[in-house]
């Protein structure tokens, strides 16, 4: 086995010279989760809203659902998923086994409930605030879900963020449904986890540093526009 | 002046309000007409808020109705498109001050679209701010916030407007200018229902007066008479300035 130095300095020339297939592993891993964050919001940002604002029967339920699945183990959620498309599955005769497409379908699954259930906790605490006025003005709470999402956009933000966060950051899920397939599937993540244990150290080091880079960049640029946002509206 | 059809007078039937085993109003039965600027009086804890929001119809009574002499002509979904309320700590929503209030219109509904960003802009001016008119409405100062959430209730040309301590800590400069705007909606032929617990202000803008006690109407008097002559001990008392309980 090689030395840490040996490796780190391996990892770094293939960061700065743009090692082809480092590159393509990042793009996927970046198209994968910010595909699968993107389609969770559409779902979990109205799915928290109305979950605050609108009674109906099963409520409690569905809640309590939700707010465990933010535990979900990822490779629960994959083997979910790996059942549905494998051949003998539902959704089998798609083909989309071991696909990009199963990935972020995997990954949707599991950021939906993060996103859902700190949407419903943000738009709880402003329909509080809001009730008597938007009541009064005439909007009945379906008609408030809309607004309200709008008004908590800066919350919400962050709520899409630990989303984002959990999608990059597992490794479970893709893996069982993606496969790590050199060239089609292979992930940061997934690249880490069988690069580490094969025993190439600069690849997977490299990837771990572009990884935290990516992560920290993120959260960065998430804290600068909401602490923008604040100033700018109050 | 008060030609155009209306939903008033409002009819108040025994109307009670109890939670928790505490009745907080207590059977009050009243009719308030459109012509003069109503405001209601009575100690802190009499209920005067409350009976605002059940007038309103954001509280409904445990017991007894509120009804609108116009409900039948308008029906009744409309019958709550024609009041709106300012409240004492405004709820502005995080975008700018002028959309707030063509957000208010599109609820309403009763604008095209085209139309609701002159009215909102005449709102606006009307009370002052037309310079702010593309700034968050979040950033404006608690006296211009309060002005903005009454020019958003004026642009809704409501039958009625109730106001809930409007002017409950604001500096009397603001203060002067929210009391301005609510005779200039009142001469637009908005009827004015309000709360104060400023009695100055009630005997500025005051033409009759309502006056709870521990949940109970106990006057309904026009003001020069309930100031100058009250009935009751409660309302002599709180009128000195007495604690009343």
């Amino acid at each position: 086995m090689q030395g840490l130095d040996e490796a780190l300095a391996a990892a770094w020339r293939l960061i700065v010279t743009g090692d082809t297939a480092l590159v393509e592993i990042v793009a996927l891993s970046l198209k994968v989760s910010l595909t699968a964050v993107f389609c969770a919001a559409v779902v979990g940002l109205p799915l928290g809203a109305v979950l605050a604002l609108v009674r109906f029967p099963g409520r409690g339920p569905v809640i309590v659902v939700i707010d465990a699945l933010m535990g979900l183990p990822p490779v629960v959620a994959g083997l979910f998923v790996y059942l549905l498309l494998s051949r003998a599955g539902p959704l089998g005769p798609y083909g989309l086994l071991f696909t990009p497409t199963a990935m972020v379908i995997a990954q949707t699954l599991l950021v939906i409930p993060i996103i859902a259930a700190l949407t419903r906790q943000v738009v709880t605490d402003l329909w509080a605030e809001y009730c008597e006025q938007l009541t009064s003005l005439g909007a009945g709470r379906l008609r408030a879900v809309p607004t309200l999402l709008w008004d908590a956009r800066s919350s919400l933000v962050t709520a899409i963020l630990a989303g984002l966060g959990r999608a990059m950051a597992e490794v479970g899920a893709i893996l069982v449904v993606g496969g790590n397939i050199d060239g089609v599937t292979r992930t940061m993540t997934t690249a880490i986890a069988l690069e580490t244990s094969k025993g190439d150290l600069p690849l997977a080091l490299g990837l771990g540093i572009v990884l935290l880079v990516i992560v920290l960049a993120i959260n960065a640029a998430a804290h600068m526009l909401g602490a923008t946002a604040r100033r700018a509206a109050g | 002046m008060h030609a155009r059809a209306t939903i008033l007078p409002l009819s108040l039937d025994r109307v009670t309000y109890a939670r928790g085993g505490e009745t907080l109003i207590d059977g009050i039965s009243v009719t308030i007409g459109s012509s003069s600027r109503t405001v209601v009086l009575g100690p802190n804890g009499a209920g005067k808020s409350l009976l605002l929001r059940l007038c309103h119809g954001l509280v409904a009574p445990t017991d007894g109705a509120v009804r609108w002499a116009g409900a039948d002509a308008f029906g009744r979904r409309d019958t709550a498109g024609r009041q709106a309320m300012v409240f004492q700590r405004p709820v502005l929503l995080r975008r700018s001050a002028l959309a707030n209030i063509t957000y208010a219109l599109a609820l309403q509904g009763r604008l095209e679209r085209g139309e609701r960003d002159a009215r909102a802009r005449e709102a606006l001016a009307s009370v002052g701010l037309a310079h702010v008119a593309e700034r968050p409405a979040r950033v404006l100062s608690g006296g211009e916030q309060q002005r903005l959430a009454i020019a958003r209730a004026a642009a809704l040309e409501p039958d009625v407007l109730f106001l809930d301590e409007p002017t409950a800590s604001l500096d009397p400069g603001a203060s002067r200018a929210i009391e301005d705007a609510i005779r200039a909606i009142d001469a637009a032929g908005t009827k004015i229902i309000m709360t104060t617990h400023d009695l100055g202000q009630a005997r500025r803008l005051a033409e009759e007066v309502l006056f709870l006690c521990r949940g109970r109407l106990m006057e309904h008097t026009p003001a020069g008479e309930f100031f100058e002559h009250p009935r009751t001990p409660q309302a002599a008392a709180f009128l000195r300035g007495d604690l009343v309980a």
